[in-house]
Order: C-alpha cells, then structure tokens, then sequence
C-alpha cells in the first residue's frame, strides 16, 4: 500500500501499534552482527520451530497471549551474545545456546515464568530484565533506544515506535528555516570525529544558490574499534533514513546516498530492506505522502579504503573515482558530491535527528553538557570486563564508563589507558579517568572523541606496540595523495617498528616528534593531519615505555616478543636435555644432567623450550 | 579585493584565485612541486604551505585570499617542516643526480639546495622498477617519479588522453598505465607535455643524439638538417639569451660547425604543405566531401584521430607534415646524380620542437621509395645538450643563413610554430595580395588569440568558411564530439597537441606559464615580420621547385596515400 | 582469454547500474562478487563501456583493498586486525591459518582455490574480539584452536559438497 497523506500516516502508525499489541508475547533475537556470529540465526529457527508448532495464540496463566518472533537489531551487550529478549516481562537471556530454546519456550513463553541460569548474575545478585543490568542501567539509550527491542527488518515495527513521524512534522508543519533552526539550536555536533555544529552545515547548504543538493550519509565506519554506526544501521536503520529525510527537507535536497563500508553486508543488507519497504509505503519516492517532496536514496558499497572516511574522498568515491581526500575550498557544502552543495554526516548524527526535531531543542540541550549536549554512542573494547555499545550523555566521566557500564577490567588486570577516536585519537590515562568525556575536553588532552571507540588497555598492553599497530594501520590506509602522510607514516612506522624489535636508536623519539609534528601541521586532509597522534599522544604519557625499549630493551607488559630473554632456572632444570633437542636453531646447550643455559643471541623466542620442559625450569624476562 | 600582510609586506589583491599567485606577484619564490596554473590544484607537495599570525598553516595553493590575511612564507616551522617533506621526497627517490637527464634542471634537486639538505636519514624503501623506454618519444623512469601527478593531470586535463594514472596507494601508490603496460601499448600520442610538467627526471625524452654525431663522423654520409620554426625561439632558453629572440642565424652557424653538410629549414616544408593543403581544401570546399578538413601537422593530433576518432580519418588533410615534405623532397633531390656527384648517402637530420615527431618519422608512410625520409629527430633540448658537448660559444656565434634550396621559407611557413599559424598561412594564400591591410585583416578575423579554442568565420568568395583552432587535444576533444553530434560544423579545423602550439612543444626547453608563451609567439610573429615573402605560395624557391623536379612527384612526396597513425615500429 | 559468457555477464551488470563513470565501482563488485576476482579484461571492457580510460578504472580498481585481478579462494577469511582484536591477540590466529594453508604475505590464496586469507582493518565486531569473517559470516573471539576447528569444519563441508556432487 502506499500512504497518500499526513493522516494515512498517522492511520497506518494506529495500525501497526494494533498490530503489534496483537502479539502479546514477543520473542526478540538479536540479530546484530556479533550475536549473529555467535548463533543467533539458529535460535531465531528454532524458536520459529517451536512457535509453528503451536497455535500461536496461547494461554499463559490466564491470559491469552499472541506470539511472536522477532530478529531485532544489536542490543549492545556483545559480550553476552547471543541474546534474547521476551516481552512484554523485559526478561534477558545471555549466552543462549539452541538446547536453551526449548526450556525458555516452555518456562518463559507458555509458562510466564523466568528461566534465571540465563540471566544477568553479578555478585550472587540476579538481573532479570534489561534494563536493571549495570551495563544499562548507567546509559543513556537515546539515539538506541530501540536498537534490539524491535524487529530491524520490519518497517511496520520502527512506524509502531514511532519511526516518519518528525519527517511528518517536518515536511507538515514546519519550515525549512524552523527545521535548520530547531537543529542549531540543539546544538547537536557531528558523531563522525570533527565535531561541528550540524545545524550551521545545514544552513550553509541551504543558503547556496545552485538549487540542485544532495543529502549524503556517512556510514564508512572505519576506525578500528568502532561499531556504533553499523549496530545503528542494522538495528534501528529508517532512524538514520528519517534523519537524512529531514535533513533533505531541510536543505531542498531530492537525492540521497548511503555510504557503507564494505565489512558491513548486514548493514547493507538492512539498509535495503529498509529502503525498500519505505518506497513501498510511500515514505520514499516521488510525492512523499502526498506532497511535492520527492526524495531518492541510494545504497553505495565501500570497497575497502578507510580514507574514504574522510568526506571528500567519501563523494569521489560515490562519483566512482579513487577515494582520495581533495584540497579546500570548496568545502563540501559548497561543492560536494558532483560539485553540488552537500550535507554529509555520519549515521550517529543523522539517528539524532528525528526526537530532537519531536522533543525540542531545550529538551535535546538537557542532556550532556553546554558545549557537547545530547547523548554519544561508544564502541567499548578492549580489556575491559563488558564489552559493547553503550550510549551515555556527553560529559560522562572515564571512570563511569570503563568501571560502572564496562564492568572494570578483565582477567583481574589494572586500568593503563583507554584509547579514543581510533587512527586519529589518542590515549587517555588514569588522570583522565574523572574528565568529562566531550568534545572540548578530550580535545585538550591531545586526543579526540572521533567516532566513538573506547579501547582500553590494561597492564598486558604495551603502549608503544599500541602505538606500532595504530601506525601500521595509518600507513597502510594512506591514500597517498599528500607527501607528509605517504612518506611521513611510512618513516614512522619504520622507527616504531625498529623500536619494538629491540633495535630503536637514540635519536628516534626525537625523530618520531619531528616527523609527527610535521605531518600534525602539514598534512592535506583531517585524517592525514591526526595520523600520528596516537604516537604522539603515547609518547607524551608513556614516554617511560619508549625509553624503556630503546634503552634497556624492554617491554613492561611483556608484548615485544624480541624484548623477551628467554632463561633456564638452573635450580629447577635437572639437566634432562629435552629442551636442548627442541630448541630449533641449537640456541640451548649444556651437559647431561647439569643445568642448561640458552645463548639468548641464538634464542629465537619460539616458546618451544618452555612447553617442552618437565620441570617449569625455563622462563621469559621481560 | 583587499590586502594581505605577506612577511610584514602589504600586498593588494584583485581577483587572484589563490593565496599562491598573490605570494608570487609579491615577488616571493614560494616553494611547489605540483602546483601548476594550467591544471586543477591538488595540494599534494605541501611544500607552498605558509603561516599565519594565529599559528595555523595551510597550503597557499588552495587557500582563498581574504583581505586581512597576515601571512608567513619562512618561518622556522615551516623551514623544518619544507626541509622534512624534501628529505622524504629525495629518500623516496633514486637519487642517481650525476647521470640524470635532469641533473641541474630538476625541480627536486633544486629544493635540495634550496633547502640545504645535507643528507638524507632514510633508506629507499622503493622496489627498483624498469625504465620504460617502449615509446620513442618519451623515456618513464618509475624510480625518479615523487607521485605530484603533474603528468598524469597534464596526460588527462590537456591532453584528454589519460594514457598514465595513479595505481595502488599509499607508500605503494605509482604512476603506470594500466595493468603495467609499456607506455607504447597505451593511447599516448607522444606530445611529451608530461615530461615538460614533471619535476624530476621521471619522464625525459627518449633521445637520440648519439647517432647524429656518429652520423657526422661518417665520411660517406651527406648529413642535411632541417629545423622547425618553432626551435629558434627556444633554444636561446639554454644560453642566457633573451626569452623569444630567433636565433636561426646562430642554429645555422652551430650545425655547419658541428659537421653538418647543408641546413636546411623547416618553414620551407611548411610552404608546400600550406601550397598543397591550400589546394586540398579548395577540393573539398568544391566536392563537400570530407569537411571538416583536419589539419595534419601534428602527428600527436593525427594519432589521436586515429585512435579516438577513427570515423574521421577521412577528413584529415592527405597532406605529409612539413618534416614530412620536407624529408621527402630533400632525399629525391639528392637522389639525383646531378645534386649528388659523390654519391653519398643522405642522413636526414630533423630538429623539432617536438617528442612526437620521433614517432612520426617511424611510420609506414613516412618511406619514400622503401627509405626512410627522416633519419633522426632530436628536440630542441636534444640539440642543446649536443651543442654543450661540442663547447661551441653558441651566445656569441654569428648568424649565418640556411642553405638553398631548402633553407628559405616564408613567414607563413614560420608561423607554424604558434598555434594558429598553420590557419593563418592557409588564409592568407587563399587571399588575394600580399598588402599590410590585407594581413591585417586575416590577423584581426581571430586566427589570433589567448584562447585555446578558437572559433571564427571568414568569407572566401562569397562562402563563409567556419573554422577552428584549437590547440591541447582535451580541448580537440570536445570539438570532435560536437562535431560528431553535429552541434558544430566547420570547415577547417586546425589542432595542434601542446597548449600554445609547437613552441610549447614537449622537446622545448621547459617553460611553463602564459608569459614565457607570449614571449615565444612574440619571437614567432617578429620572424614573420621579418619575412621578406609572406604567402607560403610566393615562396620563390618553392615555385622553382613546382616547376622543376618535384613536377608530377607531388603525391609521392609530399601527400600520404593512406592514413597511418598508429604504426610505427 | 574469457569467453563471450564473461562478456555477456558484464553487459547484464552494466546495464543494471548504467553507463556512466560512477557505475564504476557498484559493477566491479559485481563482477567480483560474480567471479570471486575482477579479471582485467573485464575491466578493460567496462572502462570503454562507461567511457573511461583503462588507465583510470585500473587506478581506481587498485585504489581499494576489495578487487583483486587474482582469482580468490572459495573461502575468504577476513582475518579481523582492528584495535580490539589486536589488544586481544588476533595475531596468532592470522598466523595459524597462513600457516596452516602455507600462505604468508605475498601469496593469500590457496593453489587449489579454496581459501583466501586476508588482513582486514577492522569487521566491526569488536566485542566478539578476535573475530574473523569467513565469505559474509563473523566468526568470534578466535584462537588458533577454533580457527582448526572452523577450517576443518569448512573442509568438510566442502567434501560433503564433492560427494553430493558426484552421487547427482
């Protein structure tokens, strides 16, 4: 069917609501990417299994209950995948594995009751619902809040929770100056990295005198460690479309695109559903409900390039060219993608978009702080206990984030540094742990909120390895356009990689800064620029580190296997000859039945002496 | 409009497109490795980026100009930082200077010294590649390459051709055409604008001097020489002569000390070919068959023709280039016993301005009678280094005059190393008398322009020609496909490859931007003033010839009796 | 030399996206996703069809780390190296598979066609760190055991294939 009218909208929303009330018992299985890895989609068969074989109206206790089951978007709790999630007791099961699904079906689904060995437990306390669970109980789901509590492939559930309707009201009742206004004075800021007001990119589209513009969403979430944009994309995707809508409203735009990353099929796959069902229902297309707005949206695939991040090279990339940043001006705004004025943000910002356009600005400017207001979606990784996407206002301190919602540090390890905004950020330590996270503040400790990932690091990390990898993945993504990055991080990398194998030189910090600074000030595009933060940001807190592997050739956290010394307690050995004759280059020597040494010179660190001693007598030095 | 503060100096702006040109017009050599005028800005070298009172830095090249602006070309910073990207650049690079072709004119080298880089702390990191010497106009060395992409901007916003692009990226990007093909399997039409726009010694010419000095070692060999008109205005470039001066007098001198047997000059074949092409286009204006008529100097255009426009091989003039006829006729004159009592050989030596003239000696059809017309041709900086090796004072030689028959042209015929020229030559042998108001008016009809496309209308007997010059072959592009579609039609079309006409050639010595153009046509149009002969066709020496042993051997020698681009060998 | 059914493909998938320079990228993942490589003829034949130079669709086809002129594997194991997975060890389980299939950084194929292996920057699973991506499925928090596990499980799904194939 296709909806002519504002109020063949609301009707249909009536009717979806009905629709869903109908189903009195839900079955929601997460269907994000990780809980996918982890077997979710054999759940989601087996539960459809055990629904067919009853008449999906059942009684549970008095009630008649309809049934339903769902695949919803990722819930965030990566960590505990595959869940599931019942409605309408808000129950969350972790860890489900397919022999689970019968007990949940007969206890949960017929029987109302809680099946507890799945749920939450810390510290002897059980969890029953979600939403009590630390991990979610500290956020602030905004921009999620239905990522994993409706069916992601379904547009009929998104229009039930509420999905078209500040398009509605924005193509309806208000203006474009009013939209634009709305947006500015809410003072929402880019979720892709730099930060800038959204409203103000939109006003500068607007006001340009070519009349033909495009609305363009970036969704090349590339930063290593960050998923927020794809869980958003996958879980909740016609938010991110009613942003883009709006913004198209907003800005006279008649065409979209939709960059995803290649690593993303499920997004994509998503995506085009979603685009589908809206232009079969009208939302998308020619005469939008009715009206004289037409809006097109296209799906382009990424194909492995993380520069494409970068918002020039991201438009030359849709216009089928190499995706290599260009100099500005012309800014996107003014000339972006075909050289026509360009609203591009990222998925995050645009998912902001619809409530602050439904609750205000005043109520968006509630939430998070003065300069940074709203809610910020991060990806948390690493070491740390619970890893996933959480969502909390802007302004929340470290210590929050990686102690109460992640859970503190795994394996018993202790707190070193979280890493931010991925290739262009850099660390945070414990001194930062009770600093606002927001966008001025994170900036003055040389590292930036970017996209989204949190990285933490324990004990177990080696910061200058750290700082190797980040390098590694810098210089291999450089598009080579500009000579302070393409040769720049080449000769980085080089002296990192020198450096942790136990070869660095006296004058390579000195060199690491030059060639840093260099880049920091001269670079062509934003990701050229913050390229060698995350080694100037490391070498300005863990300076320590660096020396220690030039100086004393040694790794504290035990990473840099060419640091390691590997030794025979010559207490313990008693002389057997087994490592001796293990040992693959004869780096092991000595007599029967007397202890052996290991010429470290030779030693390859291949470990094979340790797993073959009877009598734990060999050991590795840091 | 407004002022800018450059290094404490006020500087008035009007409309400058960038911060770049007004540093320039203060008088300030700001540094950059890509960033050329005539192509699009990429910002790649960094090297033009300036401070300003806050501490920020940006590129100069991409900057808007705002009035207010307080800018630092040569702060401490940004020495550092300048010195950095060069010691990159030279690590990055085979650093081979002392058997360069380049050495002494490489923009990297000079930066070098420029910079004061004493030596360079990274080992090249870079796989040695193979030099590609497939093409005979043009020589690739990957490994000098600093990946500016001038010549892939020039190959493709000139040129239309994108014969070469990046590959890859990162620290494993390179210049190559697809796949890693040899610049031969590609559609480069050899017009050697990239090696005139790279830096380094990246992309030089493929030359072939040694040959001519064994050639004029050899007893038994008569070596004649030919030069093109546009070679005298350049070649002064080398030795400290005014930019423009002719110094045909001095070329002159030069070769016959050098051991050539007779000099000959090239405007005397342009005389035919505007006699023969005059005659051709009166035909095809009778017939009205095969118009437009394409203009068939430029072996780059007409491989480009070939190749991008095949269906129009019809209409390119059947015309041999001037070298062409001029090659031709040279060699038949000696075959004759009575020019030729000795016997000996004849070595046809062509000085061009041209890499693309290496190509066209090479085709099928530039044979006559199973030889080879032209033997050799070297470009003009091919010559200058010859002329270095002999130590020959060059600046301060006496003029001498070419030898006859061949040596005298017309001032239609030198005209034909500006862009225009070749249309302006057949115009005025189309018209009647020779006056000054008369040369006048062809000169005003806008033969003449800045433009690199010009379009213009002139009557002949009552019919009004449409014609139209174009020069650089992204700009003939364009006009060929609104002539295939039919959006225009002419009857004329001159083309010539490189921007500005063969004085811009890409065996010239290297001179980029529109002042050293101007200088260059200037030199042109004042040889032509200089001319006592005008009309290619009052050419006395060329009448003579009409009338004496080239009777009934014009097909032969001076037309092509099929068309052939791409075929060399 | 392909014959006229690789051709015949093409002119289907261009037809899909149109004869412009922007189609570019949409048809080589096609042809990829079509052939598990984009063989360079086809490349040739697309640029002169959407009217680009060879030159300019080579450079863009090298520009990104998913086409490949090399055929791949019938498996492509994306091995994830994104910050997450590498604070979590992802490295071994890269160097279990290459060596495992005797592949190291210059050969990711397998002679007989069966697996690629490759290094990817980050899959976006970071909480199943370390994760890897066999064809379009996640694998998580990998060891060099589980990566045995899962190729002997692809093995086996492959003979079972070859099996079923030759009772048809």
């Amino acid at each position: 069917m296709r909806l002519e009218s504002r109020a063949q909208a609301i009707a249909y929303r009536d009717q979806c609501l009905e629709n869903i009330a109908q189903e009195t018992c839900r079955i929601l299985i997460c269907g994000g990417t990780g809980c996918l890895a982890g077997g979710a989609g054999v759940l989601y068969q087996k539960f459809m299994k055990l629904v067919e074989g009853t008449d999906t109206r059942v009684q549970i206790g008095a009630e008649i209950a309809h049934l339903g089951v769902h695949k919803s978007g990722c819930h965030g709790f990566c960590e505990m995948g595959p869940l599931v999630r019942i409605e309408p007791y808000h129950f969350l099961y972790l860890k489900v594995q397919p022999e689970d699904c019968e007990e949940i079906f007969r206890e949960t689904v017929l029987g109302g009751r809680p099946v507890e060995r799945l749920m939450y437990h810390q510290e002897d306390k059980i969890y029953p619902t979600q939403e009590e669970i630390p991990f979610y109980a500290r956020q602030t789901r905004v921009v999620l809040e239905h990522c994993g509590h409706i069916d992601a492939e379904h547009i009929d559930a998104a229009i039930a929770a509420g999905a078209y309707e500040a398009f509605a009201k924005a193509l309806f009742t208000m203006t474009s100056e009013e939209i634009i206004k709305v947006v500015s004075d809410s003072g929402l800021r880019g979720r892709g990295g730099a930060g800038f007001p959204t409203g103000k990119k939109w006003s500068q589209v607007a006001r340009q005198a070519e009349k033909t513009r495009y609305v363009v969403c970036n969704g090349d979430e590339g930063d290593p460690g960050a998923f927020m944009d794809r869980s958003i994309m996958e879980g909740d995707p016609h938010r991110m479309i009613e942003g883009m809508m709006i913004a198209a409203v907003a800005t006279g735009a008649q065409e979209g695109y939709i960059y995803v990353r290649a690593e993303y099929p499920l997004a994509v796959e998503r995506l085009k559903m979603a685009i589908a069902q809206a232009e079969e229902l009208g939302m998308l297309g020619d005469h939008i409900l009715g009206t004289d707005f037409s809006f097109h949206l296209h799906i382009n695939r990424g194909a492995g390039a993380f520069v494409c991040g970068e918002g020039s090279a991201l438009t030359g990339s849709i216009e089928g060219n190499r995706g290599m940043p260009r100099v500005k001006p012309p800014r996107t705004v003014e000339q972006g993608l075909w050289g026509k004025p360009t609203v591009l943000n990222n998925v995050e910002t645009y998912a902001n978009v619809p409530m602050i356009i439904m609750r205000g600005a005043e109520w968006f400017r509630s939430i998070g702080t003065e300069g940074s207001p709203g809610t910020k979606a991060f990806a948390l990784t690493g070491n740390v206990c619970n890893t996933g996407l959480i969502e909390v206002p802007m302004g929340t301190t470290l210590r929050e984030i990686v102690f109460d919602i992640g859970g503190g540090i795994k394996d018993g390890g202790t707190f070193k540094a979280v890493q931010t905004g991925g290739p262009s950020g850099g660390c945070l330590t414990k001194e930062h742990l009770d600093e606002p996270l927001d966008f001025e503040s994170i900036k003055k400790f040389g590292s930036i909120i970017g996209s989204g990932g949190l990285v933490v690091m324990d004990n177990h990390t080696c910061m200058v390895e750290v700082a190797r990898f980040f390098m590694s993945f810098t210089q291999r993504e450089s598009c080579g356009k500009c000579v302070p990055c393409r040769e720049g991080t080449k000769r980085m990398l080089e002296i990192l990689e020198r450096i942790v194998a136990g070869k660095g030189e006296e004058d390579d910090l000195y060199m690491l800064d030059e060639i840093g600074n260099m880049i920091k000030n001269m670079a062509l595009c934003g990701l050229g620029k913050s390229a060698p933060l995350p080694v100037l940001s490391t070498m300005r807190y863990f300076r320590e580190e660096y020396e220690e592997h030039i100086f004393q050739h040694k790794c504290r956290a035990h990473v840099c296997t060419a640091m390691q010394k590997y030794v025979i307690d010559p207490d313990l050995c008693k002389g057997c000859t087994k490592c001796a004759r293990n040992c693959p280059v004869g780096a092991i020597s000595g007599k029967v039945k007397e202890p052996h040494r290991i010429d470290s010179d030779k030693c390859i660190k291949c470990g094979a002496c340790m797993s073959s001693c009877n009598f734990k007598a060999i050991s590795v030095e840091a | 409009m407004g002022k800018i503060i450059i290094d404490g100096m006020e500087v008035e702006f009007t409309n400058e497109k960038n911060l770049l040109t007004i540093i320039k017009k203060a008088g300030i050599d700001i540094p950059t490795l890509c960033y050329i005028d005539e192509l699009s800005t990429v910002g790649d070298c960094r090297m033009c980026t300036v401070e300003d009172d806050k501490g920020r830095m940006f590129a100069s090249c991409s900057e808007e100009p705002r009035d207010g602006m307080v800018i630092f070309t040569n702060t401490r910073r940004l020495r550092k930082y300048r010195k950095l990207i060069i010691e990159l650049l030279l690590a990055a690079h085979c650093q081979d200077c002392n058997t360069c072709s380049k050495n002494g004119d490489c923009r990297l080298q000079h930066m070098a010294r420029r910079y004061g880089i004493m030596n360079v702390r990274f080992s090249d990191y870079r796989e040695r590649l193979p030099q590609d010497h497939s093409s005979p106009s043009i020589i690739r060395d990957p490994n000098k390459c600093i990946l500016c992409g001038n010549c892939v901007r020039v190959c493709e916003e000139l040129e239309g051709i994108g014969a070469i692009n990046f590959s890859k990226r990162g620290s494993e990007a390179r210049v190559t055409p697809a796949f890693g093909k040899s610049i031969a399997e590609t559609d480069c039409v050899g017009c050697g604008q990239c090696r005139v726009f790279c830096p380094t010694g990246a992309i030089s010419i493929h030359h072939h001097r040694s040959w001519v000095w064994d050639a004029l070692e050899d007893p038994e060999l008569r070596v004649v020489a030919q030069v093109a008109p546009a070679v005298r205005v350049a070649l002064g470039d080398a030795f400290e002569i005014p930019e423009g001066e002719n110094v045909m007098g001095r070329i002159v001198n030069v070769l016959h000390r050098m051991g050539f047997d007779e000099v000959y000059d090239t405007t005397y074949g342009a005389d035919l070919t505007i006699v023969e092409e005059t005659k051709e286009f009166l035909e095809r204006i009778e017939s009205g068959k095969n118009l437009p008529l394409l203009t068939s100097c430029c072996p780059a255009w007409v491989k480009f023709v070939g190749e991008q426009f095949p269906e129009f091989i019809d209409n390119v003039s059947t015309c041999r280039s001037p070298q062409g006829m001029q090659s031709a006729t040279v060699k038949e004159y000696f075959r004759d016993p009575a020019n030729n009592p000795d016997g000996r050989k004849t070595v046809m030596v062509s000085i061009m301005p041209c890499t693309a003239k290496k190509m066209e000696k090479e085709r099928e059809n530039s044979y006559t009678r199973g030889e080879k017309d032209t033997d050799y041709v070297i470009t003009s900086m091919e010559l200058i280094e010859m002329i270095t090796t002999s130590g020959i004072d060059f600046k301060n030689l006496d003029p001498e005059a070419s030898d006859i028959p061949f040596g005298f042209g017309s001032g239609g015929g030198v005209i034909f190393g500006v862009s225009g020229g070749v249309t302006e030559a057949v115009l005025r042998n189309l018209t009647e008398g020779h006056s000054k108001e008369v040369l006048h008016n062809i000169v005003i009809s806008g033969v003449r322009s800045d433009s690199a496309v010009r379009e213009f209308t002139v009557n002949y007997k009552g019919t009004d020609l449409n014609i139209c010059v174009v020069s650089g072959l992204a700009k003939a592009r364009q006009i060929m496909e609104q002539v295939r579609s039919g959006e225009k039609k002419f009857h004329f079309i001159e083309v010539m490859a490189c921007p500005g006409g063969c004085i811009m050639g890409g065996g010239q010595p290297i001179k980029i931007g529109r002042p050293h153009v101007q200088n260059r046509q200037e030199g042109i149009y004042r040889s032509d003033k200089m001319a006592s002969v005008k009309k290619c066709g009052d050419n006395p020496m060329v009448l003579s010839l009409y009338g004496g042993f080239l009777k009934g051997k014009e097909h032969l020698l001076l037309h092509n009796s099929k068309f052939c681009a791409k075929n060399f060998r | 030399m392909l014959d006229q059914s690789y051709y015949d493909k093409t002119d289907e998938i261009i037809a899909v996206y149109g004869r412009k320079p922007s189609s570019l990228i949409p048809i080589m993942h096609d042809i990829q996703d079509t052939y598990r490589y984009l063989p360079g003829e086809l490349l040739t034949y697309v640029a002169g069809q959407i009217g680009i130079t060879e030159a300019k669709a080579y450079s863009v086809a090298t520009f990104y780390e998913n086409f490949s002129f090399e055929p791949k594997g019938k498996y492509v194991i994306k091995v994830c190296d994104g910050t997450a997975c590498h604070v979590r060890k992802s490295t071994p389980v890269r160097e279990y598979l290459c060596k495992e299939l005797k592949l190291d950084d210059n050969k990711h194929t397998t002679d007989d066609l069966m697996f690629t292996v490759e290094t990817v920057s980050c899959l976006g699973a970071c909480g199943l760190a370390p994760a890897l991506m066999v064809n379009d499925a996640v694998y998580s928090k990998m060891t060099p055991e589980k990566a045995a596990d899962m190729l002997q499980d692809l093995r086996g799904r492959e003979q079972k294939e070859q099996e079923g194939g030759s009772e048809e």
